[in-house]
């Protein structure tokens, strides 16, 4: 590309037409979240009284962040055309390996750790790989990977420790500092903040800004929208994608070592059936399911629902198995919010 | 209107130069030979017409060229230097930029997203580095208008343009970016007869700033018009490779249309 670009010249901005802010703002993929996060807010402040404190307003976002962190990098994954549904247990695959390799061998946690984003890092890529090579859709790649991880995570653990849960990790070295990174909270007032708020913010932000600002972005809507299309103009569309499943990963191993740090054990059978609250956060927050349209903010939204649900039921002191069917509810309304918005952004404006 | 070809074509082109070579070129899917012995040269300055009817493999032609489907038979040079490109982005960075018939577009991106895409401007080289989204938006608005195309608003899905629409961002696109070698995969198809017109203006004036245009069509009155040399295929073999001196519409016509196939059916249908 040796094109050299000329200055841009400014002088029929005039005659281009700026749509009315109305119509601006309902082509925006998180504005049906918005509203439906305002409403469920209202909602449980009105019914739950212990829901109008400080307090649980920063126990609603910490239990956000757990989720939101994730469904970030499962957001993009969607924007970019593709699902992951190891994302839930590959948190707690993560976890496990840290904790017993570090038990086993007896050595800094630092090095497990950081064996642990890699061997991640490479499931992540493994998940792209096959995907993309193979040309079989990333439900079915993802699912057996699921069902990989989900038997090994079980199955390890059991020949290492000889029970379902991983031994107390906090005596050994690297256990404090690894906690104030990804585990540690501090008081402002009344209220706890956990570092993995802060985190999710930065997060978000990381991912708003690469969607709408840079060239990766571009990409990331571009391969999830049309991957023939973005192909033949020059798009990577392998390496873009094969980069969002390791994202995916690569988030997974830091809300997996949030768990360990925060509970010092770990259960081998968790993280199953989070893979759908990440989908879910997405899907609301204004992803869509083809992929090449959403949002960063609008996961954002989608994983500060689910956490205001969860917590909201239990504020209100009703059944909290009540809250399945609350988010499939929610699920099937954000569904046909998408359609909608969906129609009305493609449909070609007469005149 | 045609000042965005002179400015951005490569500077060291000499007219007459060869810039893309293939020698007994071929391609095969499977079992199927798409493509066999194909001969062409694309010169600097010239344009050289494609004509062929469906299915004749002018599109799988092209798709070698622009590097979406690698050939295997034969050999394909780039400024004299033997090639096989693995990806589009590989033919774009020698000054190939190809306008296709079916892949043109994203659609729910914004137009000024499409225009840029896999060329984007940034504010640096790190991998982070923010678009230049004002320049970008003012120079796509900017490139539509010299096609004679008003959008409405830059920023709005280009899925809500009309296919005719979409077909000139990806034509003012690609003589955006393509520096050396301009391939179209029948531009007028979808077409009116005043866009028709401006693309062939736009053909005309690639050539005449010295890049070599590959021009693919159906129309053999389009083709005669800015065509410098003519390649008929026929059931992915050459049928006829002359040049303008040696051709006239009449025959191109004919060989086109089939020929003696033509008086044949012309015979037949009489009336």
């Amino acid at each position: 590309m040796t094109q050299t670009v000329a200055p841009a010249p400014s002088s029929h901005s005039a005659d281009r037409v700026r749509p009315a802010l109305a119509s601006r703002l309902m082509a925006r993929p998180e504005i049906g979240a918005l509203v439906a996060a305002i409403i469920i807010f209202i909602f449980f402040l009105v019914l739950a009284p212990s829901f109008r404190s400080a307090e649980s307003f920063f126990t609603v976002l910490y239990q956000s962040s757990v989720i939101g962190i994730v469904a970030v990098g499962v957001g993009l994954l969607m924007i970019g055309g593709e699902f992951d549904l190891s994302s839930g247990v590959i948190v707690y695959t993560a976890g496990l390996f840290t904790s017993m390799f570090c038990w086993y061998y007896g050595v800094n946690l630092w090095i497990g750790a950081i064996l642990s984003l890699a061997f991640c890092l490479l499931l992540g890529f493994i998940n792209g790989y096959l995907v993309m090579k193979t040309g079989i859709p990333s439900f079915l790649i993802t699912l057996g990977t699921f069902f990989v991880l989900q038997g090994a995570n079980l199955g390890v653990t059991k020949l290492v420790t000889g029970t379902v849960s991983t031994p107390d990790i906090s005596n050994i070295d690297g256990f404090d500092s690894l906690g104030k990174i990804f585990a540690s909270s501090f008081k402002i007032g009344s209220v706890t903040i956990w570092t993995s708020v802060l985190w999710w913010i930065l997060f978000v932000a990381l991912a708003a800004w690469t969607l709408q600002r840079t060239r990766v972005g571009n990409w990331i809507f571009a391969v999830g929208g049309n991957p023939d299309s973005a192909r033949a103009v020059g798009v990577p569309v392998v390496r873009t994608k094969i980069g969002l499943f390791m994202v995916v990963s690569f988030l997974g191993w830091f809300v997996g070592m949030h768990q360990l740090f925060r509970f010092n054990t770990l259960q081998a059978g968790g993280g199953v059936g989070n893979e759908f609250l990440y989908i879910i956060a997405a899907v609301v927050g204004g992803t869509l399911l083809t992929g090449g349209f959403g949002n960063a903010i609008g996961v954002a939204i989608g994983a500060f629902i689910f956490g205001m649900t969860s917590l909201g039921i239990i504020y209100a002191g009703w059944d909290p198995n009540w809250f399945k069917a609350f988010l499939g509810v929610m699920l099937l309304l954000a569904v046909l919010v998408n359609l909608y918005v969906k129609r009305m952004s493609t449909r070609r404006k007469v005149g | 209107m045609t000042d965005t070809l002179a400015d951005h074509a490569d500077k060291g082109l000499h007219k007459g130069e060869p810039l893309v070579e293939m020698e007994g070129v071929g391609k095969s899917y499977g079992a199927i030979r798409a493509l066999r012995g194909i001969n062409l040269r694309v010169n600097a300055g010239e344009v050289t017409c494609v004509l062929g009817d469906n299915g004749a493999g002018k599109s799988t032609l092209i798709k070698i060229i622009s590097g979406l489907h690698p050939h295997n038979e034969g050999s394909l040079r780039v400024d004299g230097k033997e090639v096989n490109f693995a990806s589009p982005r590989e033919a774009l960075s020698h000054g190939i930029a190809t306008v296709y018939q079916d892949l043109a577009v994203v659609g729910l991106m914004e137009v000024w997203r499409n225009f840029f895409l896999g060329s984007e401007l940034t504010a640096g080289r790190y991998p982070l580095a923010g678009l230049k989204v004002k320049q970008m938006r003012e120079i796509a608005d900017t490139e539509l208008r010299k096609m004679g195309i008003v959008v409405k608003d830059i920023n709005q899905p280009i899925g809500t343009l009309s296919g005719g629409q979409r077909q000139c961002v990806a034509i003012a696109r690609a003589v955006y970016f393509g520096a050396r070698v301009l391939i179209l995969d029948e531009p007028t198809a979808a077409l009116g007869v005043k866009q028709s017109g401006v693309v062939l203006k736009y053909v005309a004036a690639a050539r005449d700033a010295g890049l070599g245009v590959v021009f693919i069509t159906h129309n053999p009155h389009h083709a005669y018009m800015v065509g410098d040399h003519f390649v008929i295929l026929k059931l992915g073999a050459t049928a006829l490779d002359k040049t303008r001196k040696e051709v006239g519409l009449d025959e191109l016509t004919q060989q086109m249309a089939g020929g003696d196939e033509l008086a044949e059916l012309s015979h037949e249908l009489k009336r």
